[in-house]
């Protein structure tokens, strides 16, 4: 197992090399460059040309690439073409909004999809098991700026019960309650989608136990429906939800770009719209570097649990 | 020898989307403590429904609709849940016949092994983990105190089979439901499970009800045999009257078509023409007529009725071909009984 770990590490290096060379690549083949948005449009092109050069954009692109990778590995991600602060100073200010939001969202959304697939799994086919059913189905289904938009004008525009946005009121104190109220709506909008998503998969690997001979054995030990339902079948049907939530778990670093957009939410995602469109490329290859490294990260904890949970996975 | 089960008449149907279907119907026999009953038959005649009917295991569209099962003196076909969950692994525990997939593949031996034992015995922890490594090494399984840890994909199928049997009768159960335990496992191991079988029945004086399609089984284990046919006992006796003196034609078919040591080589086994009637179609008369080859026009028109006839031993046949022994047995216990 320890073996495995390590190895999976080593593979890591070399997938984050190419994750680097395709992120910059690709960026610097979008039109345009940081020079364009920073400068005043009457400036001459003498003195775009001077600012370009001043920050090694006039170089061939393999050369820009080179001078960021040598960088990297001196722990330094550099200045953001915008506000000229350092990124890792950008980034953390915007990590901990993110990982808030996410969090609360996927375990909000756990708490609700988890036992109510279960109950669909058992109650199969009743009224209960086609309202959860329909009610995941619109959940995944809606677009989160729709939804985003429609729960900020029925509870903030008009029952005025909620924010409409940010995380913290403009002149406030701040403080805990404060910022739960900003949560609440956006984290209803993730917590849809995230449990719309749970209760499917818990549903159809429930069902898939619950006919297996071994729960008959169960049943015929004297146990009760508890005991039976939520040790021995659920253990057995968590392969696909740990795959689900490995799924899930980079979005806490990824953001929901959308839905923090539409609720001005000051996360990863809110910042990677503002250097998209600011073309701050030294910021979003940061913010790329970080999702693939939690994508690596999730992959592994991913298969570590596999085997925690089914004992006939073994990785040796 | 006191009557420990008495199945009465029992009516097992499921509901499904072509409306009710009956899976056992009229299903009648009784057993005392210690004896071995095996339930014969081919596949879908009813044999496990009647034994998941026993214990309430059937799927949520099925139950039993008619009939009684006493057990214990107590009328249980229509017990509550709560009851029942306190008879299953207690009074009456079960061995399957998949031992590959009976056993829970994510919780080790100890684990499923300890669970009853605690549940009904009682017992602490420790004292229940004490106990069923006591109880691994009565099934003979070596290592039982480093096998209690494992996971049940470590072992072989006679092993788990083994597991299966020490987990059910751990809590001493007074019937031990048996369906088809050795089917799926190979010859040898086969004879090593019946021989345990055996041992721990004489052990602790456990009645058994054994389902199999195996008559070498059936003369191997059996006190008494019920032979079923689509859904119902078509004959009853005990072991060495059904194979010295078979009555119902569908017995004396079941016996005609086993291979024998001594039968010729060019030999052609015998069968039974024809197929089981399906149970959405199921005769209005006698279930075997189709097949029977001493079928009579009353067959079609008349249910017959499983009626006991003089023999050596009890023995009841669902025959109009015996109506004559039936009705001598009738008058002849009438009398004993006014004279008495």
């Amino acid at each position: 197992m320890f073996q495995y770990i390590i190895r999976r590490i080593l593979i890591a290096i070399p997938v984050l090399f190419g994750v680097t060379v395709l992120n910059f690549f690709i960026i610097n083949l979008a039109p345009g460059n940081p020079v364009d948005m920073m400068v005043n449009p009457s400036a001459t092109p003498e003195q775009l040309a001077a600012t370009k050069h001043a920050l090694g954009l006039d170089q061939p692109v393999w050369v820009q690439y080179w001078n960021w990778i040598t960088q990297l590995f001196h722990g330094n991600l550099g200045f953001s073409y915008s506000t000229r602060e350092p990124v890792t100073q950008i980034l953390l200010a915007h990590v901990g909004p993110t990982v808030m939001l996410m969090g609360v969202s996927l375990v909000v959304g756990y708490l609700i999809a988890i036992p109510l697939g279960i109950l669909c799994a058992r109650k199969q086919n009743s009224w209960i098991d086609y309202l959860v059913t329909g009610f995941s189905f619109f959940g995944i289904s809606v677009p989160h700026f729709f939804l985003g938009l429609g729960v900020i004008y029925v509870f903030a525009s008009k029952l005025l019960l909620f924010p409409t946005g940010s995380m913290n009121t403009l002149g406030g104190d701040g403080g805990l309650m404060d910022t739960i109220n900003h949560l609440i709506l956006p984290v209803l909008v993730l917590a849809t989608g995230i449990g719309g998503n749970m209760v499917r998969y818990v549903r159809s690997s429930m069902l898939d136990v619950l006919g297996k001979d071994y729960l008959r054995t169960a049943k015929a030990k004297g146990l009760s429906q508890f005991i039976i339902t939520n040790k021995h079948a659920l253990r057995n049907s968590l392969i696909p939800i740990i795959t689900v939530i490995g799924i899930d778990i980079p979005m806490l670093i990824g953001g929901a770009i959308v839905t923090e957009q539409v609720f001005q939410w000051p996360g990863l995602g809110l910042l990677t719209i503002q250097s998209i469109t600011s073309r701050d490329y030294s910021t979003l290859m940061a913010i790329n570097l970080l999702a693939a490294v939690t994508v690596l990260v999730a992959n592994l904890l991913t298969d570590i649990l596999y085997a925690v949970a089914d004992p006939r996975i073994r990785y040796d | 020898m006191s009557e420990l089960l008495k199945v009465d008449k029992i009516k097992t149907e499921f509901q499904t989307e072509k409306g009710p279907v009956t899976s056992v119907d009229e299903v009648s026999f009784d057993l005392n403590e210690g004896e071995t009953i095996c339930l014969v038959g081919e596949s879908g005649c009813g044999k496990s429904v009647t034994s998941l009917s026993i214990m309430h295991l059937l799927d949520r569209n099925g139950s039993v609709t008619q009939g009684s099962i006493l057990f214990d003196g107590k009328d249980i076909a229509h017990a509550k849940e709560a009851e029942m969950r306190k008879i299953r692994g207690n009074d009456i525990s079960m061995i399957f016949q998949e031992p590959m997939t009976s056993l829970n593949p994510v919780l080790t031996i100890g684990d499923q092994l300890t669970e009853g034992i605690k549940l009904h015995m009682k017992l602490s922890k420790n004292e229940a983990r004490n106990y069923a490594i006591e109880m691994l090494k009565k099934v003979g399984i070596p290592r039982a105190e480093g096998i209690i840890d494992e996971y049940p994909h470590k072992l072989s199928g006679g092993m788990r089979q083994r597991v299966m049997i020490a987990m059910a009768l751990s809590c001493r159960p007074k019937l031990l439901i048996a369906d088809e335990p050795t089917t799926a496992l190979d010859v040898t191991i086969q004879a090593q499970i019946l021989k345990l079988m055996k041992n721990l029945r004489e052990d602790s004086n456990t009645a058994i009800i054994l389902i199999t399609h195996d008559l070498g089984v059936v003369a191997e284990m059996a006190d008494k045999v019920a032979v079923m046919y689509a859904g119902q006992v078509v004959e009853e006796t005990d072991v060495y009257t059904l194979f010295d003196n078979p009555k119902h034609p569908y017995t004396l078919g079941l016996m005609k078509s086993i291979p024998h040591i001594t039968n010729p080589d060019d030999m052609r086994l015998n069968s039974i023409p024809g197929s089981v009637p399906s149970v959405h179609n199921m005769p209005k008369g006698c279930r075997f007529y189709d097949r029977c080859p001493h079928a009579m026009k009353r067959c079609l028109e008349e249910k017959p009725e499983l009626k006991p006839i003089e023999d050596k031993q009890a023995h009841s046949i669902r025959c109009f071909l015996y109506e004559k022994e039936e009705q001598e047995y009738e008058t002849k216990h009438a009398e004993k009984e006014v004279s008495s």
